[in-house]
């Protein structure tokens, strides 16, 4: 076991690995601190031992906060316990590239996971913790996708769960939440609204909420978007990663995943300049960042990207500081131009991304527009959903042609000759 | 009739293990010192150096966050609920 205590990242007081997420001293946010025994083995060895492990994020286990290790009966099982999250493609997508006038971009698909999204990758990694800690519920406040997962983690694992939504969400979202059996609780608000009341019953429930007390360990999982991203480059490290900001705790956690292996030597070179994306209708750290704060001010979400739709969110002055510290930013884009994102992407790739991904694509095109991308630059693409989840997002958006079953009418109704876009 | 102010957790010792106490005040920040009054410890949680709130700290007037309303200047009535909580969940 790699990892040793909780630490407050203001005032780095340090706190025991149990479900705790708030610094009594300074209401700071708890992360965990490794400290890796090498065992003399060299990078080749380090890298071996990754590559032999499972085709999920268990095979990062080394580096992930759970005491004992990959869980299952053995590590070797793991692959096969619970729902395993990771591994997703990494697609090198010329036809994307060629359209923003780009020569290296790659599509991280993350919808490939699960429930089809990333959150996978953090509710295993917090389920797991939880029932190392003796947890018999599993709860979150969510935005959607979260949902999905908790329920579905609850039900592969035979945890009890409580998810809380707010009651606006997208029907296939809610759909694919109840339907594994959890208690699902639609409240009348926005998501802060939520958060806030799941901060207020985590005082007073035994539930391992897995991004309120146990948020320290959920958010390390997403440190495995960066492992992966890397291996799948060769043990590279992209120059520029475009990704959504919610929370910010993905985007802060892609950044740290790297630094992490920079500093074992598994991988050289500098961090990518992180480039966050948010959807202009609820853009409190692209807002801050344009104006130059180094805190968010809180605001009132409206935009078609629900699962984005974080007003006050936690991780915000980390994230402004990962995207000054890479050379990066983050960006707003308008409901208007995330619709434009999920078509261009869903056009040269072959993926149908939800709201989140057509925010980040969106973003990614107006970086290029920009002409801050260098020509040689290689691009990575965060895909964190999947379009199937946020249907209305296309709804009416394209031509369809409904003809009796005849050659005449086929002809005198269908367009010939349409080539690819 | 008081305003009744809502403790967390995380810093229910350092006010003698209450949950939640009545206070007197008219704004936000009256309430705040009268709390800091009789819980001396809570100041240095609540508050950073120059006074200010810290900024992990979410306060909430009947549900409401207090950055959408007047911050600390905001006006509190008579039997009002002011909610004290960590800002470092969810995502
Ligand atoms: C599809 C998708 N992408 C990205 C995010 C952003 O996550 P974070 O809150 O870690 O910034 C979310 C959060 O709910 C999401 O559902
Ligand atoms: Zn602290």
């Amino acid at each position: 076991m790699a990892v040793t205590h909780l630490e407050c990242k203001e005032c780095k007081a340090h706190y025991p690995l149990q479900a705790l997420y708030v610094c009594e001293r300074c209401f700071g946010p708890l992360e965990a601190v490794y400290e890796h025994q090498r065992d003399g083995r060299d990078v080749g060895e380090l890298r071996r031992r990754i590559q032999g492990g499972p085709q999920n994020i268990w095979r990062y286990a080394d580096f992930l906060p759970l005491a004992e290790g990959p869980p299952g009966p053995s590590g070797r099982l793991a692959s096969r316990v619970g729902l395993p999250a990771g591994c997703t493609p990494l697609i090198r997508a010329d036809r994307l590239a060629e359209r923003l006038g780009l020569r290296e971009v790659w599509v991280k698909n993350d919808a490939a996971n699960p429930t089809h999204s990333f959150k996978d990758r953090v509710v295993s990694l917090a389920a797991a913790r939880a029932r190392e800690l003796g947890f018999e519920v599993i709860a979150c406040a969510s935005t959607g996708n979260l949902a999905n997962s908790v329920a579905a983690h609850g039900a592969a694992l035979g945890l009890d769960s409580y998810v809380l939504i707010p009651a606006d969400l997208e029907e296939q979202k809610v759909l694919a939440t109840g339907v594994y059996g959890t208690k699902l609780v639609m409240v009348d608000g926005s998501y802060d609204d939520v958060n806030r009341l799941c901060t207020e019953l985590c005082a007073e429930r035994r539930w391992a909420f897995v991004n309120v007390n146990l948020r320290p360990y959920y958010a390390e999982g997403s440190k495995t978007l960066a492992f992966e991203i890397a291996e799948q480059l060769g043990w590279e490290i992209p120059d520029r990663c475009v990704v959504p900001v919610a929370s910010g705790s993905l985007f802060t956690k892609i950044a740290k995943g790297f630094d992490e292996w920079r500093e074992l030597g598994l991988l050289d070179g500098q961090l990518p300049r992180m480039n966050g994306a948010q959807a202009e209708g609820c853009a409190p750290v692209a807002s801050a960042f344009l104006a130059g704060h180094q805190v968010c001010r809180p605001v009132k979400p409206d935009t078609i990207a629900k699962s984005l739709a974080i007003g006050n969110p936690a991780d915000g002055p980390y994230a402004l500081d990962v995207a000054r510290r890479t050379g990066g930013s983050i960006d707003a884009v308008s409901d208007e131009e995330i619709r434009e994102g999920i078509a261009l992407l869903a056009e040269t790739t072959g993926i149908f991304t939800e709201t989140a991904g057509g925010v980040s694509a969106a973003v990614l095109r107006k970086l290029a527009d920009r002409g801050e991308i260098e020509r040689d630059e290689s691009v990575v693409l965060l895909i964190t959903g999947d379009g199937l989840k946020t249907l209305d997002a296309v709804r009416g958006s394209f031509p369809t042609y409904s003809i009796a079953p005849t050659i005449e009418a086929f002809e005198a109704t269908v367009p010939e000759g349409v080539a690819a876009v | 009739m008081p305003v009744l102010v809502k403790i967390p957790t995380q810093l229910r010792p350092a006010a003698g293990g209450a949950a939640e106490t009545e206070v007197d005040g008219a704004t936000v920040q009256e309430v705040l010192d009268g709390l800091f009054d009789r819980f001396e410890e809570l100041r240095a949680r609540i508050y950073d150096d120059d006074g200010s709130l810290r900024r992990f700290v979410n306060v909430y007037l009947a549900g409401e966050d207090i950055r959408f309303l007047d911050g600390l200047s905001t006006p509190v009535a008579d039997g009002a609920e002011l909610t004290i909580l960590p800002a470092v969940a969810g995502g």
